[in-house]
C-alpha cells in the first residue's frame, strides 16, 4: 500500500529541518527519489528529512488555565515601578525616544 | 448556522488558520476540496497543451526550460493532490472524475496551442495571470495549501522570465517569426481575459467569506491588465480589442468577455477538452498494471 | 583532438539527445506523475551531457552546439539504435532505461580515463551525475522483477531489446556489459547480434522530423 511521508528540508547551511510538506510513495526507495524531486530538484535544499507519517506524534494542545504570566516577558510591566524609582532617586528621567 | 460553525468562521475571517486535522464545517471542507481539486486538474491538465513542444524546441536551451516549466506544472499536480487527499478525497478518484469529463479544470487549458508563439505566450501571460492569483492564495484560510502556494509562487518565478525571453526573442527575429507572436496573442487574449473568472463581487463570492480565496476576480483581472497590457503594447503588438484601455482613475476598460461561453468551457465543452481528456484516458489503461505492480506487496 | 575522441564524443552526445528526447515523450502521460517529474529530471540531465559534449565537439569543428544538435543531416547522427526505438510502454521504457544506464556506465568509466583531460572531466562529470539515474532504473528493475504480473513483461521487454544494448557499446567494452546484466538478473542472456552504432532505426527518421520543425521554419541562423 501507499505511505505517506512527511518531508522536512533545510534550506542553507546552519538553518533548522522545516517542514516543507508531504508526498505518497509505495516505499522508502521509492520515497527517497520523489522526495529528491519535489524538494531539491532545483538545488533549493540542503538536505532533507523523510518520515512516515505514522511516525510522527503531534502535540497540540498546551493548558495554562492559571495564566502564568511570570515566566514570559509579557507577564512584566516595569514601566510605572520604574519611574517611581527614577522620583525617589532624583535622577532625571531617561530621554524620551 | 450552529455555534460550533460560527466560532469557525469568526476564527478564518479575522485571519485564523486552519490546519489538516482541525475541525471543519462540511461546507468549508467541500468547497475547499472542490478549488484544490480544480487546481491540481488545471496544472495537470495545462501539460498537455504544452508538451508537444519540448519535443519541437528549436534549441538546446529552450528544449531544457520547457522541460523545467513543464515538469513544475507536473509537480504541482501532485502536491495539490495530496492535499486534496489529505481532505478526504484519493487521487484515484480525483483521476477518475478528470477523465471522465466530471470534474473541472481551469478554461485556458480547454484551448488547443498551434505554434512555438503559443509557447512564448503561455508561459509569459498564462503564468502571469496564474501568479497574481497565486500570490493571493498564500493568504488562504487552509494553511497546508497556502504553503504549497509559496513552493509554486517560487518556482513559477522563472516560467514567465521564460516566456518573455521567447516573445523578445521572436518579436527582435524575422517578420514570420513576429507574426507567430502577434497570431497567437490574437487567439490567447480571450482565454486570458476570463482566467480570473467573472467579476463576482468579493461579498457574494463564497470563496472569499471562508477566506479560501481573498482576492475578488476583477480586481486580479485588473492588476493582471495593469501590469501586463503596457508590457505587450510596448513591443508593438496588438491586442484585439478596441476597447481595452486604461481610464483616468486607473480601471481598465475592456470588452465584458461571454461568461456563459466560459462555463460552457469550463464544464468540457472547449475547442480541445474531449481531446485532452481522451489523451489522459488512454494513459490510465496503459499503466493499471504498473500500480498493482508497485503497490503489491514486495515477495 | 583525434579523430577517434570526436566520434566518441558525438556519440555519446547523441545517445544522450536521443534519448533524452524520448524519455520527454512521457510528459504528461507516465504511469504516475511522481514518474512523470523524475522522468523529466533525467531528460534534462540528459539534454544537459548533450549540450555540453556538443559544445566541446563544436569547438573542435567550428561550429556551435545548437548546430551539432538539430542541423544535421540524418546519416550524420551517430546514436545508437537503442536510443531510437520508439517504446511508449512502460516495460520497454524501464527496461532500455535500465540497459543504457548500465552501458553508459561502462563507457564512462573508460572514457574517465582518456588522455583528453576535457574528455575525461566532461565524463566524470556525467558520470556523478548518472548515479542519481542508475539509482531509479535499478529501484524500478527490483520491483518489477519481484512483481508476478510484470516480471514476464519485464522479460520479453529485456530479451527484445537485449540485442540492441549489446550495440551500444563496442567489441572491447562489451563483455563487461553481459557479465553485469547477467550479474544482476541471475541468469544467462541470450547470444544475440549486437545491432550497431552505424544503421539508424526507422523511427529515428521521424523523430528529427519533429524535433526540427520549429528549427527549420526559419532560416538558418535566426534565433529563437
Amino acid at each position: 500500500m501507499v505511505v505517506v511521508f512527511e518531508v522536512f528540508r533545510r534550506e542553507r547551511e546552519g538553518a533548522a529541518m522545516q517542514h516543507a510538506g508531504s508526498i505518497s510513495a509505495p516505499d522508502e526507495r521509492f520515497a527517497e527519489i520523489y522526495a529528491r524531486e519535489q524538494y531539491g530538484r532545483r538545488g533549493e535544499s540542503e538536505a532533507l528529512w523523510l518520515v512516515p507519517r505514522d511516525a510522527v506524534h503531534e502535540i497540540d494542545e498546551f493548558v495554562d488555565e492559571f495564566d502564568l504570566k511570570y515566566r514570559r516577558v509579557d507577564g512584566y510591566s516595569i514601566k510605572e515601578r520604574l519611574k517611581e524609582a527614577r522620583e525617589r532617586a532624583g535622577t532625571a528621567p531617561a530621554r524620551a525616544r | 448556522m450552529d455555534a460550533r460553525t460560527a466560532e469557525f468562521l469568526e476564527h478564518v475571517q479575522s485571519g485564523g488558520l486552519v490546519e489538516t486535522g482541525d475541525w471543519m464545517p462540511d461546507e468549508y471542507r467541500a468547497r475547499l476540496t472542490k478549488f484544490v481539486e480544480m487546481h491540481a486538474n488545471s496544472e495537470l491538465m495545462g501539460v498537455l497543451p504544452e508538451r508537444d513542444w519540448i519535443l519541437r524546441a528549436p534549441t538546446l536551451q529552450r528544449k531544457l526550460a520547457l522541460t523545467a516549466k513543464i515538469q513544475d506544472e507536473v509537480g504541482h499536480a501532485q502536491l495539490l493532490y495530496r492535499v486534496v487527499e489529505d481532505l478526504g478525497k484519493p487521487r484515484e478518484a480525483c483521476l477518475d472524475d478528470l477523465i471522465a469529463g466530471r470534474s473541472k479544470f481551469h478554461n485556458v487549458f480547454h484551448y488547443p496551442t498551434r505554434t512555438w508563439g503559443d509557447v512564448g505566450v503561455i508561459a509569459w501571460l498564462v503564468d502571469a495571470a496564474a501568479i497574481i492569483s497565486q500570490k493571493a492564495l498564500l493568504k488562504c484560510s487552509y494553511a497546508p495549501y497556502g504553503r504549497i502556494m509559496r513552493k509554486i509562487c517560487w518556482e513559477e518565478s522563472f516560467h514567465i522570465l521564460h516566456g518573455r525571453d521567447v516573445v523578445l526573442t521572436l518579436v527582435t527575429g524575422t517578420d514570420a517569426q513576429r507574426e507567430l507572436v502577434q497570431e497567437a496573442l490574437d487567439r490567447w487574449w480571450e482565454p486570458l481575459m476570463m482566467f480570473h473568472g467573472n467579476p463576482i463581487p468579493a461579498d457574494e463570492d463564497p470563496m472569499v467569506h471562508w477566506r479560501i480565496k481573498s482576492q475578488a476576480n476583477e480586481d486580479a483581472r485588473q492588476q493582471f491588465l495593469e501590469g501586463y497590457v503596457p508590457q505587450v503594447w510596448e513591443l508593438g503588438l496588438t491586442l484585439p480589442d478596441a476597447k481595452l484601455g486604461r481610464r483616468d482613475d486607473g480601471v481598465w476598460e475592456y470588452t465584458e468577455p461571454d461568461w456563459e461561453r466560459l462555463m460552457a468551457v469550463v464544464s468540457g465543452h472547449g475547442p480541445a477538452s474531449a481531446e485532452r481528456l481522451a489523451f489522459r484516458r488512454l494513459s490510465r489503461a496503459e499503466v493499471d498494471w504498473v500500480s498493482r505492480a508497485v503497490l503489491a506487496e514486495a515477495a | 583532438m583525434k579523430p577517434t575522441d570526436l566520434d566518441l564524443l558525438l556519440s555519446l552526445a547523441d545517445d544522450e539527445l536521443i534519448l533524452g528526447w524520448r524519455d520527454s515523450e512521457w510528459t504528461g502521460i507516465a504511469p504516475f506523475l511522481e514518474e512523470d517529474v523524475a522522468f523529466s529530471s533525467i531528460a534534462q540531465n540528459e539534454i544537459g551531457h548533450a549540450r555540453a559534449l556538443y559544445e566541446l565537439a563544436a569547438r573542435e569543428l567550428g561550429t556551435d552546439a545548437d548546430a551539432l544538435a538539430f542541423d544535421r543531416p540524418l546519416e550524420e547522427y551517430r546514436s545508437a539504435p537503442l536510443v531510437e526505438l520508439r517504446r511508449l510502454e512502460w516495460a520497454r521504457t524501464i527496461a532500455r532505461h535500465w540497459l543504457y544506464e548500465t552501458a553508459d556506465a561502462i563507457r564512462l568509466e573508460a572514457l574517465k580515463g582518456s588522455d583528453d583531460p576535457e574528455i575525461a572531466g566532461i565524463a566524470a562529470k556525467i558520470d556523478r551525475e548518472e548515479v542519481y539515474h542508475r539509482i531509479h532504473a535499478e529501484m524500478w528493475i527490483d520491483r518489477l522483477l519481484v512483481s508476478e504480473e510484470a516480471r514476464p513483461r519485464l522479460d520479453e521487454a529485456l530479451e527484445e531489446l537485449w540485442p540492441y544494448a549489446l550495440g551500444v557499446l563496442d567489441d572491447e567494452l562489451r563483455p563487461e556489459l553481459v557479465r553485469r546484466v547477467e550479474a544482476k538478473l541471475g541468469r544467462g542472456m541470450p547470444d544475440a547480434e549486437p545491432v550497431s552504432r552505424g544503421s539508424h532505426e526507422a523511427e529515428l527518421a521521424e523523430l528529427l522530423e519533429e524535433m526540427t520543425i520549429v528549427r527549420r521554419s526559419a532560416p538558418a541562423g535566426a534565433r529563437w
